[in-house]
């Protein structure tokens, strides 16, 4: 059951990612990543990581991508021209080099020996807020500093002007 | 039963490698600022897994703060290509060529 699911979910994943990486609209590109997401963190929830599958959700599909839909539409970026590039090398190299880092990570893994894990950690709400208030709280809080500063400097970036 | 840890890395490296390709062959800057949140996604995926295979919750800690910091970047970089577009009225990276000698 849980392998069927894990396979569902990656063919999945792995599906959206390739069409959000390749069509040229880019509505398509940002809904089909919402897909990818989604699977990512059903993934994350086969793991034990509970929390984070529904933050995944929240955060990614409910927040980063709605604002990338948002400067989809703002900006009416129009689809990109069917024309080739005339950087014909660049495309190339650029495949050449993905596939390359697809088939080098793959063997790496599959040289690691596999054990089978021995205790899953459940990673619920709880147990995540205890080591983020505990341990972790200097750089929980540094976290909402960074957020700070990224909305600061993205209202400096986009204001207008005068 | 459970699925091995090698079969997330696998797929992470995966979605890691399809969100390079991304990165390295579109010309709109929103497909590249997709691309990296593929490959972020992919990171983090790998590290749930081999926190999963010690035993560990330090590591989703860890992918909390990464979806943070990435929240953070995707802020940025879109305002970055809203400012890009009101300049050039593009976000081609080709057409891209003021920092260039």
């Amino acid at each position: 059951m849980v392998a069927a699911v894990f396979y569902l979910t990656a063919a999945l994943a792995l599906l959206s990612a390739l069409v959000a990486v390749s069509h040229r609209n880019p509505v398509v590109n940002v809904l089909s990543l919402v897909v990818t997401l989604f699977c990512i963190a059903v993934n994350y929830a086969l793991l034990g990581a509970e929390f984070l599958a529904a933050a995944q959700i929240l955060v990614y599909a409910g927040a980063i991508l709605v604002l990338f839909l948002f400067v989809v539409m703002l900006l009416n970026a129009p689809a990109e021209q069917a024309v080739p590039s005339p950087r014909k090398f660049q495309r190339v190299a650029g495949l050449v080099l993905a596939a390359l880092a697809a088939v080098g990570s793959v063997v790496v893994v599959l040289g690691l020996s596999g054990s089978v894990p021995k205790g899953v950690p459940q990673g619920s709400a709880q147990a995540l807020g205890r080591l983020l208030a505990g341990p972790y709280l200097f750089a929980f809080e540094f976290i909402s500093v960074v957020l700070l500063a990224a909305m600061v400097g993205a209202l400096v970036l986009v204001k207008r002007k005068h | 039963m459970t699925v091995p840890t090698a079969y997330f890395v696998i797929l992470a490296a995966l979605l890691f490698s399809v969100g390079a390709a991304g990165v390295l062959l579109r010309r709109s800057g929103i497909s590249i600022l997709l691309g990296i949140e593929l490959m972020l996604n992919a990171a983090n995926l790998a590290l749930v897994a081999f926190g999963r295979q010690h035993g560990q919750l330090d590591a989703q800690v860890f992918v909390f703060f990464v979806m943070a910091v990435a929240a953070a970047e995707v802020a940025v970089g879109l305002a970055l290509l809203v400012a890009i577009f009101r300049k050039n009225q593009s976000i081609d990276v080709d057409r891209l060529n003021v920092m260039r000698w």
